[in-house]
């Protein structure tokens, strides 16, 4: 035993915890020298396309593949029915969504098509060109059925029921009832109801999905090359449904071009391709182009929600009511489902308040578009930009600053445990700390002045807020008990090698986000080894540990508190031996700046090299009964809480050009308070990040379909994103609130800025619009959405 | 499929010849053919940037550009740019700034910002962000990257 056994992280002498250090693996990035799936390339390596539906909905009478299999350089052509011989369908439900429900999804479609952009048939051939041109030549006969396209009228009588096993569309409803509603709407003072909707929006990753499949029929081993964020469930999944053990997989992703949830779900087209390389025993290459990741990743939000607020006189909320509709897509998505955002919406809704009265209702519905499912901020840009509007509706109708009546209705900082109306356990939260350092960031009275000066002048600025809760550090509450094999828990090993360096392997993967960088700041903290000699595996399920991968903001808060545990055993082990070797106590000494040092005064006595090629080397001069351990492995689970709730608060500051509609945004400020900060440059640009994604939400993304199912801008040029000369500077602070769950007291920091920033730029653009009595609360706010509201299209 | 013609270029001052497909673009010609996989495919066309390569000097879009139009030319990919030190001074300001996160984009914008910084070698952050536009980052919000590059133009102006 050591002397600082037992001591917290945090205590360290030397930490690295709270430093921007540089990440580990940004140089080869910076150099070109990534590897990412795309860039692998195998002996005898074959390439997929893949043959997609043009309807939204369809029978598929026959498919004839013979003109195509004669092209000299293709090898086969696949559909449904060739690949449902290999890979099992599966089902997107998790149990503890009471009521939800889903038909089997096969991997190609069989018998019908349900969106446009399905895929129904593959060609695998000598190279993608010739692939796609071949997919020209197969045949399909179909049969147009009438698409389910508006989710409003999805659960109409006569709608068209997408699944004839079900008596209508609905996919699940969930209703909420606490308190008295009704009676909390009689006795206030003003009751404001609003419609809310969010467009169909979808992650746009750079890198696109990919996948190598490379099955080896000497080992009956299934390697594959796949961007993904959550590696040990691909392997479960892909384990299940082509019927092999889990040992015979392999999941390798080394870096990782953007994740954003989108990688995190079950996809057709990647399934097959694994299943085609087990039939031909070759390496099967696919990679999505930009306009198939339009029609066939995940999307995201298409929520329409109406809510009800109602406060008393002085600013009290007495009860607030929500009802949310979403559309889904023809099947609840495998393996996390796609009632999680629902769901999230409706226990987040006016989060960051202590009130009573809660009334809300879910329901989510199938229709003939694109599988909806989880993208960064699940949930939360509904629930906050809902909750957020209604607040500050109410403040203006009782004449109340907004934020006073936000803080009034907060819970006092050291009022902590606590609960969410819906019953969830928050542990630790700073909603009136971090309320007040934004406002001092802000400077809201100057905004305010210069407001009233310049609309005297004909222009129209607008200031608004959100303030928000979110979800973090999910414990098996989240997946695991609704029977997904999607781990809660993360691991982390550390061997040291012969020369003093550590080799960690973290089941947390790496998509850009800095989890090397913060696994290598923890590891080289609880052990006392300088960054460099540190370095972090990563994206390999035969080389790290078991884990959850990286989603829901867990990455530092659960497998960083992994690496804590890890780094404490390793450091004692270590200390063991050169106890031995100085002939001290271990707990006089400590290790420093990679030196075995006395405790106490920091007199460095021998090097942690020299224990290495002791140990690995001259064994025969340490106690026969002595057996030194110098690679270990440590886990974690967050037990306490099924949830690290984080808070944070956001302002947006624009303009409103009332001619052209087009709305310029002036800054933006976010106080953020993710517990423990262990590399403040990389939380800092999570949050950026992550708030222009919300931005992009807010302003330019939209799927638009006609009422054919057909998406009329599947492109990067007729699909807006954030680029930069649109964006504003992006202003961060910190409150930290650790989470006394773990030593290291992290909670997640990477979807704050994306759940926030919809809400505080639809509060700051009716902030703006206010004097001109328009009101928009349909998300994007595109120019003309601006001028409708204005009367002026 | 079709009948392919020899191309010869220079690729990061090193002679190439090849027979490609007339079809094949610049940037699957540098990824596939030649496995110079630091050039980025995004959206092949021409929107988000992460393909861009340096032809003749100029930067171009690898997805707009065909590889027979590389017949002759220079070209000049993040590989090749990062070995002979031309941009090493923006790789570092990345690297402090944290201006990369997956590292799609990166590449693209790094020849992007170098480009701008040979116009203009003092621009302001609305140039900058004007100037790199043209390249998607869905990590960053761009900020980091702006800073890095204004960083690496005030340190080029104090070393003159």
């Amino acid at each position: 035993m050591s002397g600082s056994e037992g001591l917290s992280i945090h205590d360290r002498p030397n930490s690295y915890i709270g430093r921007s250090v540089p990440r580990p693996n940004l140089p080869r990035l910076l150099k070109g020298r990534g590897s990412y799936a795309d860039d692998v390339k195998l002996p005898r390596m074959l390439h997929a396309a893949f043959l997609r539906s043009p309807y939204a909905h369809a029978e598929i009478v026959s498919i004839k593949t013979d003109e195509a299999e004669k092209v000299t350089g293709v090898f086969r052509v696949f559909t449904g029915d060739d690949i449902a011989k290999v890979c099992s369908p599966w089902v997107g439900v998790l149990t503890h969504l009471e009521g939800l429900r889903s038909p089997p999804q096969h991997a190609l479609a069989v018998g019908r098509v349900l969106w446009q952009g399905e895929p129904l048939a593959a060609v695998v051939a000598e190279s993608r060109a010739l692939a796609e041109d071949v997919l020209e030549l197969i045949e399909v006969d179909y049969k147009e059925l009438p698409p389910a396209v508006d989710m409003e009228k999805a659960l109409d009588g006569d709608a068209e029921v997408i699944h004839d096993v079900y008596e209508n569309n609905l996919c699940w409803e969930r209703n909420v009832n606490q308190g008295d509603v009704d009676a909390a709407f009689a006795a206030s003072e003003v009751v404001i109801e609003e419609e809310y909707r969010f467009g169909r929006h979808t992650g746009v990753t750079l890198e696109s999905r990919s996948i190598v499949a490379d099955f080896d029929a000497g080992e009956d081993m299934l390697t594959l090359y796949h961007s993904t964020q959550a590696p040990h469930m691909k392997q479960a999944l892909f384990a299940k449904h082509l019927d092999l053990d889990e040992h015979k997989i392999r999941i390798i992703c080394r870096d990782v071009g953007g994740a954003f949830g989108l990688k995190a779900h079950a996809y057709g087209d990647e399934f097959a391709t694994a299943a085609m390389s087990m039939v031909l025993k070759r390496p099967v290459k696919f990679v999505a182009d930009r306009m198939e990741s339009f029609l066939g990743d995940i999307h995201a939000r298409d929520h329409i929600v109406k809510g009800k607020i109602g406060v008393s006189k002085e600013g009290k909320i007495l009860g607030l009511e929500i009802d949310d509709l979403t559309g889904i897509g023809p099947y609840s998505v495998y393996p996390r489902s796609s009632a999680i955002e629902i769901n999230q919406v409706l226990n987040l809704t006016g989060g960051a308040y202590v009130f009573e009265n809660y009334r809300a209702r879910g329901r989510v519905v199938f229709q003939n578009k694109p599988p909806m499912c989880q993208y960064r901020a699940v949930g939360h840009p509904i629930a906050i930009s809902v909750a957020e509007s209604l607040v500050e509706l109410a403040a203006s109708a009782i004449d109340m600053e907004s934020m006073q009546m936000r803080q009034l209705n907060m819970a006092a900082d050291d009022d902590y445990p606590n609960k969410t109306v819906t019953g969830i356990p928050l542990e630790n939260l700073s909603h009136q700390e971090s309320t007040t350092k934004l406002m001092e960031m802000v400077n809201y009275q100057e905004i305010r002045n210069e407001q009233a000066e310049l609309r005297s002048n004909g222009i129209y600025r607008g200031v608004g807020f959100g303030a928000l809760i979110e979800v973090t550090n999910p414990s098996p509450a989240f997946y695991g008990v609704g029977g997904a094999p999607i781990s809660a828990q993360d691991g982390c090993s550390i061997k040291l090698d012969a020369k003093g360096n550590l080799i960690v392997g973290t089941s947390v993967t790496e998509q850009g986000q800095g989890a090397e960088a913060v696994i290598s700041q923890v590891v080289a903290t609880a052990v006392g080894i300088t960054p460099e000699k540190i370095k972090v595996i990563s994206g390999d399920t035969e080389n790290t540990p078991y884990g959850g991968g990286t989603w829901a903001s867990r990455g530092t808060g659960i497998a960083g508190e992994a690496a804590v545990k890890a780094g404490k055993v390793i450091r004692n082990n270590i200390l063991d031996v050169a106890g031995i070797l100085l002939q001290s106590e271990p707990e006089t000494l400590d290790i420093r700046n990679n030196q075995i040092v006395d405790d106490e005064n920091g007199t460095e006595r021998m090097s942690v090299a020299e224990i290495g090629r002791i140990v690995y080397y001259r064994g025969d001069t340490l106690p026969k009964d002595f057996q030194a351990e110098m690679m270990v492995v440590q886990h974690y689970l967050p037990k306490s809480f099924p949830f690290a709730f984080t808070n944070s608060v956001h302002c947006s500051h624009l303009e409103v050009d009332v001619t052209t509609g087009f709305i310029k945004l002036l800054k933006h400020w976010v106080v953020e308070d993710c517990g423990t900060v262990v590399n403040p440059q990389n939380v800092d640009d999570q949050v950026r990040g992550g708030v222009v994604q919300g931005i992009g939400g807010a302003l330019y993304e939209e799927c638009i379909y006609n009422d054919q199912g057909q998406l009329l801008n599947g492109n990067l040029a007729d699909y807006l994103v954030p680029m930069a000369v649109e964006l504003p500077e992006i202003i961060v602070g910190h409150v930290e609130s650790r989470t006394f769950e773990s030593d290291l007291g992290a909670k997640g920091a990477g979807e704050a800025g994306t759940a926030g920033a919809p809400a505080a730029i639809m509060n700051a653009l009716n902030d703006a619009l206010r004097p001109l009595e328009a009101k928009l609360t349909r998300q994007p706010f595109t120019p003309q959405r601006v001028l409708e509201a204005l009367g002026k299209v | 499929m079709t009948n392919r013609i020899e191309i010869n270029t220079t690729v990061n001052g090193e002679t190439v010849s090849r027979m490609v497909e007339p079809r094949t673009n610049l940037v699957d010609f540098v990824r596939y053919d030649l496995e110079l996989t630091g050039s980025h495919v995004g959206c092949e066309h021409g929107v988000c940037g992460a393909c861009t390569i340096r032809l003749n000097g100029e930067i171009v879009r690898g997805c707009l550009m065909l590889a027979v139009q590389a017949d002759g030319g220079l070209v000049e990919t993040i590989e090749g740019l990062s070995e002979n030190g031309k941009i090493s001074d923006l790789q570092e300001q990345f690297l402090i700034r944290n201006a990369g996160q997956c590292g799609s984009c990166t590449p693209g914008m790094l020849l992007t910002a170098d480009a701008l910084l040979e116009s203009n070698a003092s621009p302001t952050r609305m140039e900058i962000r004007e100037f790199i536009s043209g390249n998607y980052c869905r990590c960053t919000g761009f900020e980091a990257i702006i800073d890095a590059i204004e960083k690496t133009a005030q340190t080029r102006q104090k070393e003159r």
